[in-house]
């Protein structure tokens, strides 16, 4: 199993991380090597073994849904790179047109 | 006098405390001074909240005045990982992503780590969003071995166990995804546990993997870790997965330090190639040991423990894709690149670009890869299988024997810039502590002696049941009793002074 240099660029560009070429040169061979070593789950037998997610069994937990207090608008936006109206201000989501 | 006080251990501070021979504000002050005197050498800290400390020391104080003792801890210092929220304290997991970022709220250990009145000396640090065994992974540049400053401290929680093995706390409180908290125990010679998953509360630790990432304590001696563990444990209706049951009885467990009768097995699967002959040794004279001491020793097969490595190294990642898709530039920590022209999309791809370094790159790829549709069923699928087949090795295992031992690393703590730039050597690090990871049960890591080759810490890794924790400290208990009679003195006062 191997990945190419394209594969790892669209998967950055899924994750939203804006690789340089250089760091593409880096990681794609090293990511190769990653995926060839993780590869090696596939020689387990495996028919029929459920699969775990969470390793002691908890499964829905419930509680009473009980008002209990929050963190103020001031709060919330205490750490926001910009706040305008008291509202997160951010960078435009939709295109020009 | 000050200088004393930073070799007592929490026990022992806790009892003199507790007989008014000393302050909380006097105790504080000497580890503060301690920190000033060597932590520009070994940088374990990456805020220390000095003002704070003394500040919570005065009210202790004053509480002892009126005769109110909080908990054994009040008035006892701890270092808190960096990815502990903190409130009046910034909280970076040793990322630029989050420099200066101050949580608004504290995760639930700190909080009762207040509560119970231990003083929070600062944050420690941590290879960045805990992905590392070597803390170089920080964007703040690493932390040192107290040991030997050339070399790793471990990791991810390293700058916890550098922060208790240099004296600058008795206590510290670190997390274990993949074996960060027990490797890093091993390479600095303390004791550090991994306690069972859901066992210690989540809430307020900046997640990395969420089905695996588990809380737990930082010690120089056993019962100074079991202190902590029941200080900072028990069920909290913040984090869902949070297990609903009482507390392991972890502190009788380290006060009687009894393993007459009790079944080990030494796992044959984590053992042979791949480790430094100086730990095989080491180890074999500990397994020696508590047979002497009346345990009853056994090998013990767990065949699917060779994949567990592979398993983890896509399902942590794959977890960790998913939760670092939070750090998207628009509501708290850095931004980059937002001058009016960039649509948030871009602004949020070059913040992650600037913010991540490049094994948190690595590893969101690695796990956007293991995730995506096509590969799905083959890796991360499969590795959740392997899960399940290592739960049933334990399980198997622990019909068998109460505990299970190994070493805790394969190798000493190893040079700075060795593996820096190696990731799959790096990995190899965390070989013994990852099954116990998968598998959520408990695990401990307590010095077994040095290497002979380079004179470096080895730990001793203990194995136990799901919410059999109390097991772990019986058994490092009595070996750290038996190691300090062969030894005349603790491990770490091997270790030459700062």
């Amino acid at each position: 199993m191997s990945i190419t240099r394209e594969e790892v660029a669209h998967l950055a560009r899924l994750a939203r991380i804006a690789l340089s070429d250089a760091e593409l040169d880096h990681l794609a061979p090293q990511l190769n090597q990653i995926i060839t070593a993780v590869a090696q789950v596939q020689e387990v037998t495996a028919e029929g073994i459920p699969p775990t997610s969470h390793a002691t069994g908890l499964t829905n937990v419930f509680r009473d849904d009980v008002p209990a207090g929050c963190l103020t608008p001031e709060q919330a936006l205490d750490q926001a790179p910009a706040v305008e109206q008291q509202r997160f201000k951010v960078p435009r989501i939709l295109g020009e047109d | 006098m000050p200088r004393e006080l930073t070799r007592m251990t929490a026990a022992e501070l806790s009892a003199a405390l507790a007989r008014n021979e000393v302050s909380a504000t006097e105790v504080t002050q000497a580890h503060l001074d301690r920190i000033a005197a060597v932590d520009g050498r070994v940088h374990a800290f990456l805020h220390v909240a000095a003002d704070n400390a003394l500040a919570q020391a005065r009210e202790i104080d004053d509480e002892r005045a009126k005769g109110i003792r909080r908990s054994p801890l009040a008035g006892v210092p701890v270092a808190v990982k960096d990815v502990f929220t903190t409130i009046g304290m910034p909280t970076t997991c040793g990322s630029r992503i989050l420099q200066g970022w101050h949580p608004p709220y504290d995760a639930t250990i700190t909080r009762r780590l207040r509560q119970a009145g231990a003083i929070i000396l600062g944050k420690t640090n941590m290879d960045e969003f805990a992905m590392g065994s070597s803390t170089e992974n920080s964007a703040y540049g690493p932390s040192r071995n107290p040991w030997d400053l050339a070399r790793i401290p471990g990791g991810s929680s390293g700058g916890s166990a550098a922060a208790v093995a240099a004296y600058e706390t008795p206590l510290a409180v670190g997390t274990d995804t993949g074996g960060s908290i027990r490797q890093p125990a091993a390479v600095c010679g303390i004791v550090g546990t991994k306690p069972t998953y859901g066992g210690s509360s989540r809430y307020g630790v900046v997640a990395f993997a969420s089905s695996l990432d588990t809380p737990g304590p930082f010690g120089r001696t056993v019962l100074d870790t079991a202190l902590l563990h029941e200080a900072i444990s028990g069920h909290d209706p913040c984090d869902s997965t949070s297990i609903d049951a009482a507390v392991p009885p972890v502190v009788a467990a380290a006060r009687e330090a009894d393993v007459s009768g009790m079944r080990i097995g030494v796992v044959t699967e984590l053992s042979g190639e791949g480790y430094q002959p100086g730990v095989l040794s080491r180890f074999a004279e500990a397994v020696e040991l508590l047979e002497s001491l009346g345990a009853k020793v056994t090998e013990v097969s767990c065949p699917h423990f060779r994949y567990a490595l592979p398993a983890y190294y896509l399902i942590a990642p794959s977890e960790c894709s998913s939760n670092l898709a939070r750090f998207d530039a628009m509501r708290y920590g850095l931004r980059v690149g937002d001058d009016g022209t960039r649509d948030a999309e871009e602004v949020m791809a070059l913040t992650r670009e600037a913010g991540f370094g490049a094994e948190v790159k690595r590893r969101i790829i690695l796990g956007t890869y293991a995730l995506s549709s096509g590969y799905y069923d083959a890796y991360y699928g499969k590795a959740q299988q392997v899960r399940t087949l290592i739960i049933r090795d334990f399980d198997a295992a622990f019909g068998q024997v109460d505990v299970l031992v190994s070493p805790a690393t394969p190798t000493t703590a190893f040079p700075i810039g060795e593996r820096a730039d190696d990731p799959m050597a790096m990995y190899l690090a965390d070989l013994c502590t990852i099954p116990s990871d998968l598998a959520g049960n408990a695990a401990i890591s307590v010095p077994c002696g040095l290497a002979p080759e380079d004179g470096l810490p080895v730990g001793l890794q203990v194995m136990a049941p799901v919410l059999a924790d109390d097991r772990l400290y019986r058994v490092a208990a009595a070996a750290e009793a038996a190691f300090a009679g062969r030894w005349g003195r603790p491990l770490l006062a091997q270790a030459k002074g700062l």
